[in-house]
């Protein structure tokens, strides 16, 4: 019995891991979220700016990090649609912009078609050089950015009035999944800029730890992860309740995700633990 | 012996291929019955002025929006990709490698193209010919030539220094841009870590060890905020100069310096933890964002954000 779970073939693993997120998932299994102090700062960063705020998101992220990040982009753009303030949208990574188009057709155009085009929002488009866009943007804009994602001049966009600089800006967001996002932003942005520029984020589990040291001085909010994300939905549902009730459901991304989060961390606890028995075990075993 | 190991283990592999066959058949059947009963997969737009836009099932309900063939078949697309590529998981096999050629071209072809209209035409072509760019490629920018335009010669040159590496004579040409690439990405580099990463840091670690939070209202000292501040503080501290300890290997590790690097092991080993931890949250994270697309917006299995009426059956 030892030696047959020793060898066990580890597609069985994969196989109980796709369950252990399967099953919650088809059983609509959802968890309640209680908001850390962190998540709340991130949340009162956007909700105590004064209305018509104008906020700089950069979509630093590709499809390969849509379970994670699109959850807590999309918490973003509802809170700021809800406050009303006005979105730049800018994408460090290429595929940022195919991003930005989605989050503007699915949602803003969706659940706020009162918002304009130009007027209240805008999607820049993504320009290369990674961290020498934001060190452009840091003194000129214009300079790199002639014109929006669609090829309008940027001059003939109500929106941009005003706006030369990233601090210009009210606050900056980055939605980021790693090279370049949001270290690149404190280094160059917030950390040349103290003052003048603030910073909050969305970023992956896989970043989130490394980026604890800037908190909170370098970066004024961060939400890490799905987790993060769900907090972040619960704090918005219970300040800005959807239209209709019914309706909550569009609105639990990230909160009806942390179901299979549950039930697949407790597998891996399980294994982890099975795994030293057996080892501890078999160590007995061959001392005999 | 060993020729009766080899015949029981071929009998093996021939039984699970079988059984994989059937299953993948099973599956595949059951996938179909869905397409033809229920129309899973199928994606309905709204006819807009700036485009179409997709809209839910309710939408169809109420005659106002349309089925997007050209969107349909790409969720189904991502559907089958997505399986073909979690199919490696079972073992190496063809539709994986269908998968990940396709996702490497794709990806290629696509980096290609965003280069060539985000880079070379506005950032170079449009500051060099702006009227001639202006005129044909991007009508947003603006065609008279900025002062100074002439710098952007320089790189136009080096970019084409930069090419001279694929000519089977002169290779060493393209050495004199990498080179100019390499100190400038170090110099913008250094500059940025100096500042966030090490002056920062340093500021940020030096704090007062005792901290007093005042209540909301200012009436009086906040206790539970307090003492955890002070805590919170005094182990920042602690855990940074054991970890310093630890990597100063200029004196022994034996005595008092040697528990105090043994207690700065202690908080990398849960700095890793920590990390582990997170990483495992953001590959299950992932896991269930791509099984919520196949349950959900493939199969329609399940329906969490109510898009779709109880009974719906699709566009039949």
């Amino acid at each position: 019995m030892l030696q047959k779970l020793q060898q066990l073939d580890r597609r069985w693993v994969f196989l109980l891991m796709l369950l252990a997120v399967a099953g919650p998932m088809l059983a609509d299994w959802r968890l309640p979220e209680k908001p850390t102090a962190l998540v709340r700062q991130t949340f009162e960063a956007i909700d105590q700016l004064p209305e018509g705020s104008k906020i700089l998101l950069s979509w630093d992220w590709d499809p390969s990090a849509e379970g994670e990040l699109g959850p807590m982009a999309n918490a973003f753009v509802r809170h700021l649609c809800e406050k009303k303030h006005k979105m730049v949208f800018i994408a460090l990574w290429p595929v940022g912009q195919q991003l930005i188009d989605d989050t503007i057709e699915k949602l803003i155009r969706v659940e706020y078609p009162q918002l304009v085009y130009g007027r209240d929002y805008v999607n820049l488009g993504f320009k290369p050089g990674n961290e020498g866009v934001i060190k452009v943007l840091l003194t000129d804009l214009r300079q790199l950015y002639t014109t929006d994602a669609r090829g309008t001049n940027i001059e003939k966009i109500p929106v941009m009035r005003g706006l030369n600089t990233v601090r210009d800006f009210d606050l900056v967001i980055s939605v980021s999944a790693g090279y370049p996002g949001i270290k690149e932003w404190v280094q160059y942005a917030s950390a040349a800029y103290p003052n003048q520029v603030r910073l909050i984020t969305g970023t992956t589990g896989v970043s989130a730890p490394l980026l604890y040291p800037y908190i909170p001085d370098q970066l004024q909010g961060m939400l890490g992860a799905i987790k993060g994300a769900a907090e972040y939905e619960q704090m918005l549902l219970e300040k800005y309740p959807p239209p209709h009730r019914e309706d909550v459901g569009k609105y639990q991304e990230a909160l009806r995700r942390m179901g299979p989060q549950m039930a697949a961390h407790l597998l891996m606890i399980g294994l982890i633990l099975m795994g030293n028995i057996l080892y501890f075990a078999s160590r007995r075993t061959k001392r005999a | 012996m060993a020729s009766d190991d080899m015949v029981v283990s071929e009998k093996g592999v021939g039984k699970n291929r079988w059984l994989a066959a059937a299953l993948l058949a099973a599956a595949g059947l059951y996938v179909a019955w869905r397409a033809v009963a229920f129309g899973c997969g199928t994606v309905y737009v709204l006819p807009a002025d700036e485009g179409p836009t997709a809209v839910t099932a309710w939408e169809a309900v109420a005659d106002v929006a349309q089925p997007s063939l050209s969107r349909t078949i790409g969720v189904w697309l991502a559907a089958l990709l997505t399986l073909a590529i979690f199919s490696f998981l079972y073992r190496d096999n063809p539709l994986y490698k269908l998968a990940e050629a396709v996702f490497v071209g794709v990806s290629a072809a696509y980096w290609m193209v965003v280069a060539f209209w985000t880079t070379l035409v506005p950032n170079l072509l449009g500051k060099l010919f702006p009227a001639w760019v202006s005129a044909g490629l991007m009508p947003g920018l603006a065609p008279e030539r900025e002062e100074g335009w002439y710098w952007y010669f320089v790189p136009l040159v080096l970019g084409l220094m930069l090419l001279w590496r694929l000519s089977p004579r002169g290779a060493w040409i393209a050495a004199w841009p990498l080179a100019f690439i390499m100190g400038a990405t170090a110099g913008i580099r250094l500059v940025g870590f100096l500042q966030a990463d090490f002056l920062n840091q340093i500021g940020a670690t030096i704090r007062p060890a005792v901290v007093v939070v005042q209540e909301a209202d200012g009436q009086g000292v906040d206790w539970a905020a307090s003492v955890g501040g002070t805590v919170q503080a005094v182990l920042l501290l602690a855990g940074v100069l054991a970890c310093l300890t630890y990597f100063f290997f200029s004196v022994e590790h034996r005595g008092l310096v040697g528990r105090t690097a043994r207690i700065g092991i202690w908080v990398l080993m849960i700095t890793f933890g920590a990390a582990f931890g997170y990483t495992v949250m953001a590959r299950i994270a992932l896991l269930a964002g791509r099984l919520e697309f196949l349950l959900n917006d493939w199969l329609w299995l399940i329906d969490p954000a109510g898009l779709r009426p109880p009974d719906w059956t699709g566009w039949w």
